[in-house]
């Protein structure tokens, strides 16, 4: 009998998986939007010394606590910066703290929850146990406590906030492995004489990412937080530098007669936190697998 | 006779499901208990029998996917459990599987091509370009087109990815597949094609088939052997031709009979079986089969019978000899496909495709 030469019943639409979420995230207007903003910060952030035009750590005995101008869109701080420089500046720091942090708890509780998923049970135990542990703690009181151990600067509030925020990728990543790795495919993969790491990286962690990139998303608002609550503590960013965060720290004192110096970095903080969490909540819209 | 292809002797799989506070097992399934058959090249045993009897347990121990509680298996005369890890992943190219469900069986990251040049990238070292040219080929064996091989799974049919399951299974010339209710999930019409496409590929390809299914019709359409399950032991087991028409063992019976027959007017007499079957934790005493079986006497709660092979038709059953004579054998009880299914094989057949 000869083999079939004919195509058989319906030819489906041509179309790989990321490039179906895709299409599916950009329907969403409060993900676009988010998706927008974000640009928008990168963008400032990279090209921070053409769109300020001022340098954000020089003083100016004349001009005080300014109200905003045309001179100082967003007015001037207490030794006369040019506040819309700090926060254009600033943007580098949160957007980094963000972005590096989150990396190191992917790049740490990724693998280690594979470990815990896809290997044997004390293996799964032990880590189990310690990220307990770690989640026991209140995020924030961890970040401080690594941050002060390490000593402040924006690097090492860096590394407190993705040590801190690893546990939470190893819980995920290993409850996800757990309801993948009962799946017919990766016994298929296994029965065809894949190696466990080629099992784990090639047939489980494709099918876990969408989870990881939801979590990852909102994981970097977190971060966005914690690094300026850091700052505001004097643990992350240290003056001159500008920082969201330490700007609202020194902001405080001021609140009642110059209310603009805490008014556009909290702005900053909260759209740059609220636009993370829109995409992320797209994007878990987008990867769900059971939504066409 | 040459050593058998897949030899399985005496294996048992025991799952512990409950343990106490130290550790020991206070509660154990035996899924599998004391099988044992054999596969020859060209061959396919078909292992029927109710859900959770243990017959998909028995597929993954064939080619210890999951590791027996004890006996031995054999493949291609060597004992799988004397194989080292690297060991065993060097031998999977000779035995494939094909699992139930289609949608599950496929991993949605990966394109067809991929998944297809996956066992080859393990197995051999052909080059790029020779391991597309030879998914070009499976595809085409499997009755689809090369241009799938950029397509992921979720692009294709029910029956498509089964054929991507059965091009998956072949690709490094297995000896052997365990078929794992591979037509359950499919379509009626489906069905047929992919229950010929086996066929055609056994032929062709001299494979053996380990054929796990409940659909007894499938069965006959596609079993050489066959070998009956409950409760995790294999209570009788024949040749297709000899099982269907003389069953012995009084759950083979009740299994024959309950398959409709069509069209025929004629109406047997079913045997069904009363209650459902025990549970696997606490299995009843004697004869697993006693509190169900309309012919139980004594001997049977008393006494597990063992499968007694005094021709080439092992039954383990105390009375079958009294079974048997007393009742005519049900009336060739043959379980045949409905005339739609028929007129569907025959058309299949005279166009020289599947």
């Amino acid at each position: 009998m000869a083999a079939l030469s004919e195509p058989l019943l319906i030819e489906p639409a041509h179309e790989s998986p990321s490039a179906r979420a895709w299409r599916r995230l950009v329907k969403r207007k409060s993900a676009v939007l988010g998706l927008v903003i974000i640009v928008l910060f990168v963008l400032v952030a990279v090209f921070a010394p053409l769109i300020a035009h001022y340098d954000p750590a020089q003083q100016s005995w004349t001009s005080i606590r300014k109200p905003p101008s045309l001179r100082h869109w967003f007015g001037t701080d207490e030794s006369g910066r040019d506040v819309f420089s700090r926060v254009v500046f600033g943007a580098r720091a949160s957007l980094l703290a963000g972005g590096v942090s989150v990396s190191i708890a992917l790049a740490l509780g990724v693998p280690i929850g594979l470990l815990a998923g896809y290997g044997g049970r004390w293996t799964d135990a032990v880590i189990g146990r310690i990220t307990d542990a770690m989640l026991a703690c209140p995020f924030l009181i961890l970040a401080i406590a690594l941050a002060a151990f390490l000593g402040p600067s924006l690097q090492n509030a860096m590394i407190a906030i993705g040590l801190t925020t690893t546990p939470v990728f190893v819980r995920l990543t290993r409850g996800q492995v757990l309801a993948v790795k009962v799946e017919d495919y990766v016994e298929a993969a296994r029965a065809v004489g894949n190696p466990p790491i080629r099992i784990a990286v090639k047939h489980i962690l494709p099918n876990i990412l969408p989870a990881l990139i939801v979590q990852a998303t909102i994981s970097i608002a977190t971060a966005i937080i914690a690094e300026a609550s850091l700052s505001f503590l004097g643990l992350g960013q240290q003056p001159p530098a500008p920082s969201w965060g330490s700007m609202l720290n020194t902001a405080q004192r001021f609140l009642t007669n110059a209310v603009w110096m805490a008014l556009w970095p909290g702005l900053a903080i909260f759209l740059a936190v609220l636009s993370f969490n829109l995409v992320g909540d797209g994007l878990r819209d987008a990867l769900d697998p059971r939504e066409r | 006779m040459s050593a058998p292809l897949l030899a399985l002797e005496n294996v048992s799989k025991h799952f512990v499901v409950r343990r106490s506070l130290l550790g020991t097992p206070t509660a154990v399934v035996r899924a599998v208990d004391g099988v044992s058959f054999t596969v020859d090249t060209g061959e396919t045993l078909a292992l029927v029998g109710e859900s959770g009897c243990g017959k998909s347990t028995t597929g993954r121990l064939a080619l210890r996917l999951i590791e027996p509680t004890s006996g031995t298996v054999r493949f291609d005369g060597r004992d799988l459990a004397a194989l080292s890890a690297l060991q065993l992943r060097r031998s999977r190219a000779g035995a494939q599987l094909i699992f139930q469900d289609p949608y599950s069986s496929l991993n949605p990251r990966m394109t067809v091509g991929e998944m297809l040049a996956e066992p080859l990238l393990l197995h051999t070292d052909l080059s790029l370009a020779s391991r597309r040219e030879r998914v070009a080929e499976l595809l085409g064996v499997v009755g689809l087109r090369r241009e799938h091989a950029d397509r992921y799974p979720h692009e294709f049919s029910g029956g498509q990815r089964q054929r991507l399951a059965i091009a998956r299974a072949l690709t490094v010339d297995p000896k052997l597949i365990v078929c794992d209710e591979p037509v359950s999930a499919l379509d009626v019409s489906i069905r047929s094609q992919i229950l010929n496409l086996l066929k055609d590929l056994q032929q062709r390809l001299g494979l053996a088939y380990l054929f796990i299914s409940h659909d007894l019709a499938v069965v006959k359409h596609i079993a050489t052997h066959v070998a009956v399950m409950y409760l995790g032991r294999i209570v009788e087991m024949a040749t297709r031709d000899r099982l269907f028409s003389a069953p012995r063992h009084p759950y083979t019976q009740a299994l024959l009979s309950a398959v409709p027959i069509p069209s025929t007017g004629e109406r047997s007499q079913r045997r069904v079986l009363a209650g459902d079957p025990p549970s696997p934790l606490d299995p009843p005493r004697g004869c697993h089969l006693n509190p169900r079986c309309v012919h139980a006497q004594e001997i049977c709660k008393r006494t597990r019978p063992e499968l007694v092979a005094d021709d080439a038709h092992p039954v383990a059953c105390h009375l079958w000899h009294d079974i048997v004579s007393s009742s005519p054998p049900t009336p060739a009880v043959g379980p045949e496909y409905s005339e739609s299914l028929q007129r569907l094989f025959r058309a299949f057949d005279a166009r020289g495709q599947d």
